[in-house]
């Protein structure tokens, strides 16, 4: 017994292998949350410690890997995971979408389409779509089993006697497969259409309520809707002021306490490529100027 | 009428319950046709609500059988039909109103989405016409149509019974349980809601199961009444034949007990 060391991606290889059996287990019944002894990991719950748990067992030394958190690669979230990552597994990593094998990501789908070797890892904050209409586990659970969702239409009319429109902005839930209805975690629902019929692996881990649950590639994923009132991505309706983008998922940024705000491009890689091609919005010059 | 109506709804043999070594219900037995009214009247721990949850399929019972016939016709076993069967019956083809109405609702949910989600349950997915069911449905309970979208947290105790049969009658069941359906209300709230409740029982042809200790209930909804005391059956006969002229020492006492107006 020397000094203390990892092995390869922090976990031990045993627990890795009873990830993995959850991950196998989870592709082969699409949208079915699986069970799995989820460990402590050293960051914080709520940070990401399910899709950590994913990517250490699905890692291998040849894999890049990309981190972002909302759409960035360069918030402390996501650049402590890909330090995290490069220490214990020593793979590479890289804020490239189209570069990268392994993307885990907190609540957004990159806007670069993903491909059949990519495999893209959710962070999943609470897995179950049921939980704030039915508190009871073992009542979700027969549900799930029975595939009785009514339930689940009935938040979504909730919305609409409310507000006059289904006003659920993110973790708008969807049916996998026909068959399970499941939380896509909080993506915002313009991300949703990307979920269907995704050439790449899609896996979700929950590391507090140890849950694992997977899209496999090609599946379709609807997000559920009543007839006279369907499903609506959402979007801002302008243009990414610093890549000139009419088609990406924006955020709006405030930029001084007089009102003023400029929205921009939440896939800071999506928005650096086209930058570096030559697109520019209207801030884009000024922007520039200011980087350092 | 059609054929139908000759066979019994609901055929109950020898329905008993154990609870370990203490007796829940022995050796209940009757028929239930289509239509009719059954009050179950007993004191309490007589084993009315046991029996209401033994039929309802939410408890198992010890032993007997509950046979129900379903919409096409054959009859079946209550305990030996498939879970999702069941859970299917119970929210489509029968109803059960609580005691405690807070039990019977989604008390955050407002009430247009309480009675529409049965409807969502069996698979209606079009936003009008499960809000025009709902208008309509809180309209026959007397409901005011501005409420539709009040959680029913706001709602008095006497609404909340209402919003609970509209809830339970908008997929239009066969059978209806009810379980002292007006316990705990004030006495012209409850006149109203029996006033209610016989014109719908009326109106739609349901068939009714009703637990209540209230003789006056029962004298008002019930065509038959049943005499629970410790677990067991006692008496059974028309209602007004078993109130005016009762038989056992049990049912006298119970009738005489009525406080005279």
């Amino acid at each position: 017994m020397t000094a203390p060391v990892y092995n390869f991606a922090y976990l031990d290889e045993q627990t890795k292998r009873m990830i993995r059996r959850a991950i196998l287990k989870a592709i082969a019944i699409p949208g079915y949350q699986v069970p799995f002894a989820s460990r402590e990991m050293p960051m914080p719950y709520g940070w990401g410690t399910g899709g950590v748990q994913v990517t250490a067992s699905i890692l291998g030394p040849d894999d890049i890997l990309k981190v972002i958190d909302q759409g960035s690669d360069d918030t402390t979230n996501a650049v402590s995971i890909r330090k995290f990552f490069s220490r214990t597994a020593g793979v590479r990593t890289t804020t490239s979408t189209q570069e990268a094998t392994v993307i885990q990501t907190r609540h957004r789908i990159p806007e670069t389409p993903l491909t059949e070797q990519q495999v893209l890892v959710y962070q999943v904050p609470i897995p179950e779509p049921l939980r704030f209409l039915e508190p009871r586990e073992t009542e979700t659970r027969r549900m799930h089993a029975l595939s009785e969702y009514g339930l689940m239409h009935v938040k979504l009319y909730e919305d609409i006697a409310r507000h006059g429109h289904i006003a659920t902005t993110y973790a708008y839930p969807v049916k996998v497969a026909e068959r399970y209805v499941m939380d896509p975690s909080p993506i915002p629902k313009f991300d949703n259409p990307k979920l269907s019929d995704c050439p790449a692996l899609q896996l979700f881990g929950a590391g507090r309520e140890k849950r694992i649950y997977a899209i496999p590639p090609y599946t379709r994923v609807a997000s559920l809707d009543f007839e006279d009132h369907p499903f609506e991505p959402y979007r801002h309706e302008a243009q990414c002021e610093l890549c000139g983008a009419a088609d990406s998922y924006l955020d709006e940024v405030i930029t001084d306490d007089a009102g003023n705000r400029m929205f921009v491009c939440s896939d800071t890689d999506y928005c650096e490529t086209r930058r570096a091609a030559g697109e520019g919005g209207r801030k884009a010059a000024a922007a520039m100027e200011r980087a350092p | 009428m059609n054929s139908a109506c000759e066979n019994p709804l609901l055929k109950v043999e020898g329905l008993t319950k154990w609870y370990g070594r203490r007796l829940g219900c022995r050796d209940v037995g009757f028929d239930l046709y289509e239509g009719e009214v059954m009050a179950v009247v007993g004191e309490s721990g007589s084993g009315k609500t046991t029996l209401l949850q033994l039929l309802s399929g939410q408890m198992e019972p010890s032993g007997g059988c509950v046979l129900y016939r379903l919409r096409g016709g054959s009859e079946a076993d209550v305990w030996r039909m498939s879970e999702p069967m069941r859970r299917f019956l119970f929210r489509t083809d029968w109803g059960y109103v609580h005691q405690d109405a807070q039990l019977g609702l989604r008390m955050g949910i407002s009430a247009g989405g309480n009675v529409g989600e049965r409807l969502m349950a069996v698979g209606w997915r079009n936003y009008g016409a499960i809000r025009q069911s709902a208008v309509d449905w809180l309209a026959r309970v007397e409901i005011d149509r501005d409420r539709i979208d009040d959680p029913p947290r706001t709602y008095s105790g006497g609404m909340r019974q209402r919003l609970q049969i509209a809830r339970n009658l908008v997929t239009a069941p066969r059978l209806i349980f009810m379980d002292e359906p007006t316990g705990g209300l004030d006495v012209s709230v409850q006149a109203r809601l029996l006033d209610l409740l016989r014109r719908l029982v009326a109106d739609l042809n349901l068939a009714a199961i009703l637990v209540t200790h209230d003789l006056a209930v029962a004298r008002l909804l019930s065509n038959r009444i049943m005499v629970m005391k410790a677990g067991e059956v006692v008496e059974t006969g028309l209602t007004d034949q078993v109130l005016d002229d009762p038989r056992e020492p049990y049912s006298q006492l119970l009738v005489s007990s009525i406080l005279p107006a």
